[in-house]
């Protein structure tokens, strides 16, 4: 864990640009970014763990993400009675008869020899398990989306903390990579970066139309948050007198102090993540995983069963996505599938992983929060800049319009754009492994 | 005798790091066979890949037809007249026999149809697999093509890298038979065999290599016959 | 019982569809199965590229409107493919130059030219909305129907209709004769046969005389021509929308890998059996069994195996399947 001077004043720069941002936008605004820089630091975190510990490259980012929000709703979330009467069992048995449908048909083509009968064996189980299945589980699902669809029509949760899903959520990403890392791991190595594409607009796909589960594309909003909300902090004596001393107006400093409470917790969980990785990392075990980045051949030849060690950390990267995603749902109170998009969740992190140093945890760090404040502000710029090329234009031309309009998509530029410079000209990073 | 058709004059070097090759001369006059032996890690194929410039040279130089080539890449010589067929992937395995030889062809532009025609009469057996693929060609018939590919240029000097390396013994001596062949038709040959007996014995010239330097150069006949080089590199 | 309805609700609902469907994947499963074979990497921006030749040939599109030329009864955009072509084109080849063109020099891993990839489909990303924006462009014009449901049943009779809209069948017709003018390309020129000889063997290629720049630069060319046909007929049958575009990656890998990479006739077969495999398994079959069954005992469920939405999850599922049993494809491509 040693940082240079020139590491630590990286970061320095970066929260002096951030205290900028207080100081002439918002800090409101400043912290909103601090907090999303937070989150995305942890994902690129578990990224870098995948990509700069054992050259694994996981497109899926956005699914472990999205998976991880889920455990938000499933564990905080009360609970709908009626729902579950109405259909709940019917909806677990269906789960379960999937599942057991699965199994029978691994367990078939484990036992039979290969030829006809086992490939007519394996189809009439599919079949008759499809059937039962659907035939459980299809009008159960209906039940309970029937029920009071305009604010329910899902199960809920389990009405637990929502700390606790945290956690939750590390491990439903955890079991989601395991499967995915089970079949393409071991094969050629873009072959993962194709299945985690794949397997990541499945979770989105299931968490938009599954709407007995979170309500789907209705989305699931006013989640219990760890820390207070502003509104609940407004009416507090203290927090009237301390906006009071600073100047400010009320609701301002309120939402400035619920987001300092969440950007307190989001550090303790960075700060142990890093700490962790960083442990692991200087280990016998972390020492292992760079030789066999640097020198497969080598490394198998030793003994070393690589395709094991690298579905290990598959797993653990995916299961940092997972809780960085429970962590962003909690805070933004609402799990919302449509606003997942892959270049947003995927491609995004990894352009902070790429610019921040891949192979080194503080560069991961510093690179999502160098992408995130970029991604926030250039658009604005983009805006501004729109605006001057557009200045001489007749207002209202059609011309005018339409670039103002696509201001917007600077940024995919400018991330482009950034990620091949850095990957040309600096492909170590901002902080280069050492 | 007059100038050798190609020669690598006193050639040092090494592929970046020390030097392997230490002051090593190979040459080959026209239409005769030259072959390099020696144990492993002579750098046989090392001296024969110098000759071809896919190893820079810190000393020495490489001549081919008395002109100096030691800056050129492997592709500008071939274009000046050599041949090389690499020990291993030597072809194109999906592709038919026939392609294989049109790629061997790629820098001429006139009408090759007629070495093809050559290349055919040499090695009967490829003209009726003519369509099919090369790598589903037994491993002798896959060196045929090999070997036919680099003659597609019609070069002055064929250079091969262990020819006759996995191939059955029945097959090697039909190998050689052809290549005997080959240098009647007044192409120089120059080789690195594994099988040094068999090799020496149709060898016009013969280079026994030790770690890098020439140990004994002379006709594959007297090599055969001296009893240094019979104990040290022929089993007796 | 009646198999002849029966027969033209799935010719009409599933087959014609999914053949459309099928030629689009197998254009752009060809371009990526071409980069790999030559360029050896997953080219992540495929989809991204497409959509940006796409958009440029809805630009010569409307040009073309404005001035009211038309080639009615075909859609206008047909005469805009030469203009997305060069465009695309274009900007593949300046994409090559300055970015991959550098790690082929270096010898940079296969990864390393992946993440390139990405920085490109950013930046073709950003170029395609700015131009574009994000919601549906529509752009076909020209006949619509070659005929339609009416003229169907007026013609033969039956109950059941069946309709084969223009770009569905300038599609089929249009990706038969691209596959076609490809593999004459590869199997008979000697710049095909060069890239065939460069995909085989590198080493024996440069020997040859065969220069690498050359053919990847011909490799780019190909791949511009297939993605901007492509991606004019899928946008033609199905509306212009970049994000689908995007989307379009998962099964067009599919396709490559199924059909085995670096394979130019496997990705053809692998594009059809994804198309017809997303398409029936998320096709609700209740109508044309309803014709099929006997009398009372007609389904009273969709038979429908899954949801439209979860087209993806069929895709991934052929991929699994592939990946676990035969990772090299059905024809074999490269291995490991």
């Amino acid at each position: 864990m040693n940082l240079t001077a020139r590491d630590l004043g990286l970061f320095a720069l970066m929260g002096a640009v951030l205290a900028m941002v207080g100081m002439f936008q918002s800090w409101q605004l400043a912290i909103t970014i601090l907090n999303m820089s937070l989150i995305s630091a942890i994902m690129a975190l578990g990224v870098n763990m995948q990509w700069g510990y054992a050259g694994l490259f996981n497109v899926g980012v956005m699914g472990f993400t999205a998976v991880g929000g889920l455990a938000v709703v499933l564990v905080a979330q009360p609970p709908v009675p009626e729902a579950w009467a109405a259909g709940g069992l019917g909806i677990l048995l269906g789960l379960m008869l999937g599942v057991a449908t699965i199994l029978a048909a691994i367990a078939v083509y484990k036992h039979l020899s290969p030829g006809k009968l086992r490939g007519a064996a394996i189809f009439g189980v599919l079949a008759v398990g499809y059937l039962l299945t659907s035939y459980v589980f299809g009008p159960a699902k209906s039940a309970v989306q029937a029920v009071n669809p305009a604010s329910e029509g899902y199960l809920g949760g389990l009405n637990m903390p929502v700390i606790l899903a945290w956690p939750v959520g590390a491990v439903f990403a955890a079991g989601v990579a395991w499967l995915v890392g089970k079949v393409s791991l071991g094969l050629r190595s873009d072959y993962l970066a194709i299945a985690t594409l794949g397997i990541s607009e499945i979770v989105i796909a299931v968490m938009k139309h599954e709407r007995w589960l979170a309500r789907g594309v209705n989305n699931v909003t006013g989640i219990d948050r760890p820390v207070p909300r502003p509104v609940d902090l407004q009416p507090q004596p203290w927090v009237q007198s301390l906006a009071e001393t600073l100047g400010w107006n009320v609701s301002q400093t309120a939402s400035v102090l619920s987001g300092l409470g969440y950007a307190g917790l989001f550090v303790i969980v960075l700060a142990l993540l890093i700490w962790l990785a960083e442990r692991a990392l200087n280990s016998p075990w972390g020492r292992m995983m760079r030789a066999i980045r640097d020198n497969e051949v080598s490394a198998r030849a030793m003994g070393k069963n690589v395709t094991k060690r690298h579905l290990n950390i598959f797993v653990l990267g995916s299961a940092v996505c997972g809780l960085a995603g429970a962590m962003m749902v909690s805070m933004d109170g609402q799990l919302t599938p449509g606003s997942y998009e892959p270049l947003r969740f995927t491609f995004l992190i990894w352009v902070m992983v790429i610019v921040g140093g891949s192979g080194n945890n503080w560069g991961a760090v510093l690179g999502a929060f160098v992408i995130w404040f970029l991604w926030v502000q250039v658009e604005p710029a983009g805006r501004w800049f729109m605006e001057v090329v557009t200045s001489g234009m007749a207002d209202g031309s059609e011309l005018k319009q339409h670039l103002l309009g696509s201001a917007a998509y600077m940024r995919l530029l400018t991330m482009g754009v950034a990620l091949l410079l850095m990957l040309r000209f600096a492909p170590r990073g901002l902080i280069p492994e050492r | 005798m007059d100038k050798p058709v190609l020669i690598g004059d006193a050639m040092t070097g090494g592929y970046g790091g020390a030097d392997i090759l230490h002051d090593c001369t190979i040459a080959v006059d026209k239409g005769q066979i030259a072959v390099i032996v020696g144990p492993n890690g002579a750098g046989k194929s090392t001296a024969m890949k110098a000759v071809f410039g896919m190893l820079k040279l810190r000393k020495g130089a490489v001549r081919l037809n008395g002109e100096d080539i030691t800056t050129l890449t492997p592709q500008a010589r071939v274009a000046k007249g050599m041949g090389f067929v690499p020990q291993t992937s030597n072809i194109f395995p999906s592709m038919s026999v026939e392609e294989n030889l049109e790629m061997g062809a790629f820098i001429r532009r006139d009408d090759f149809q007629e070495t093809i025609e050559q290349v055919y009469d040499l090695f009967p057996i490829l003209r009726d697999k003519r369509r099919q693929a090369a790598g589903e060609l037994s491993g002798g018939q896959r060196q045929q093509v090999a070997v036919g590919r680099a003659l597609m240029t019609k070069p002055s000097v064929l250079m091969l890298d262990e020819p006759t390396a996995g191939v059955s013994p029945i097959v090697m001596d039909e190998l050689f038979d052809r290549i005997i062949e080959i240098a009647r038709s007044g192409i120089s040959i120059l080789m690195v065999e594994q099988n040094a007996r068999q090799a020496l014995e149709i060898a016009d010239k013969g280079y026994v290599l030790v770690q890098g330097a020439n140990r004994y150069t002379d006709t594959g006949r007297a090599l055969l016959a001296d009893p240094d080089v019979r104990k040290s590199f022929l089993g007796g | 019982m009646e198999p002849l309805n029966a027969l033209v609700s799935v010719t009409n609902f599933m087959l014609i569809p999914a053949l459309a469907y099928g030629s689009q994947l197998a254009l752009g499963a060809l371009g990526i199965t071409l980069i790999y074979s030559i360029l050896r990497f997953a080219h992540f921006a495929h989809g991204d590229t497409m959509a940006l030749g796409t958009a440029a040939v809805i630009g010569g599109t409307f040009f073309l409107q404005a001035r009211g030329i038309s080639i009615s009864p075909l859609p206008t955009a047909v005469l805009a493919i030469p203009f997305g072509m060069v465009v695309l084109i274009g900007y593949l080849l300046i994409a090559d130059r300055l970015v991959y063109r550098y790690y082929r020099k270096v010898k940079a891993k296969p990864m390393i030219f992946v993440m390139a990839s990405l920085g490109v489909m950013f930046v073709t990303n950003g170029i395609t909305r700015l131009f574009m924006g994000v919601g549906e462009t529509r752009f076909e014009d020209g006949e619509r129907f070659i005929f339609s449901v009416r003229d169907f049943r007026d013609f033969t009779g039956l109950a059941e209709g069946m309709a084969l809209r223009n770009a569905q069948a300038l599609t089929i017709v249009t990706a038969l004769i691209g596959m076609v003018v490809l593999f004459w390309f590869l199997n008979r020129t000697r710049a095909g046969k060069s890239m065939r000889a460069y995909s085989d063997n590198e080493d024996l290629a440069l020997l040859s005389g065969i220069n690498p720049e050359r053919v990847v630069i011909i490799t780019w060319v190909i791949t511009g021509m297939l993605l901007v046909t492509a991606g004019t007929l899928y946008g033609l049958d199905k509306g212009f929308r970049p994000f689908n575009y995007f989307q379009l990656l998962l099964p067009m890998f599919a396709a490559a890998i199924l059909g085995g990479l670096g394979s130019p006739v496997g990705a053809i077969v692998g594009a059809y059996i994804v198309a017809f495999a997303e398409m029936g398994i998320t096709y609700a079959w209740r109508r044309v069994f309803s014709y099929l069954m006997p009398e009372g005992l007609e389904p009273t469920s969709m038979m429908q195996l899954l949801p439209v939405d979860y087209k993806f999850a069929v895709t991934f599922a052929i991929l699994v399947i592939v990946l676990l049993f035969r990772p090299t494809g059905i024809f074999k491509g490269k291995v490991l």
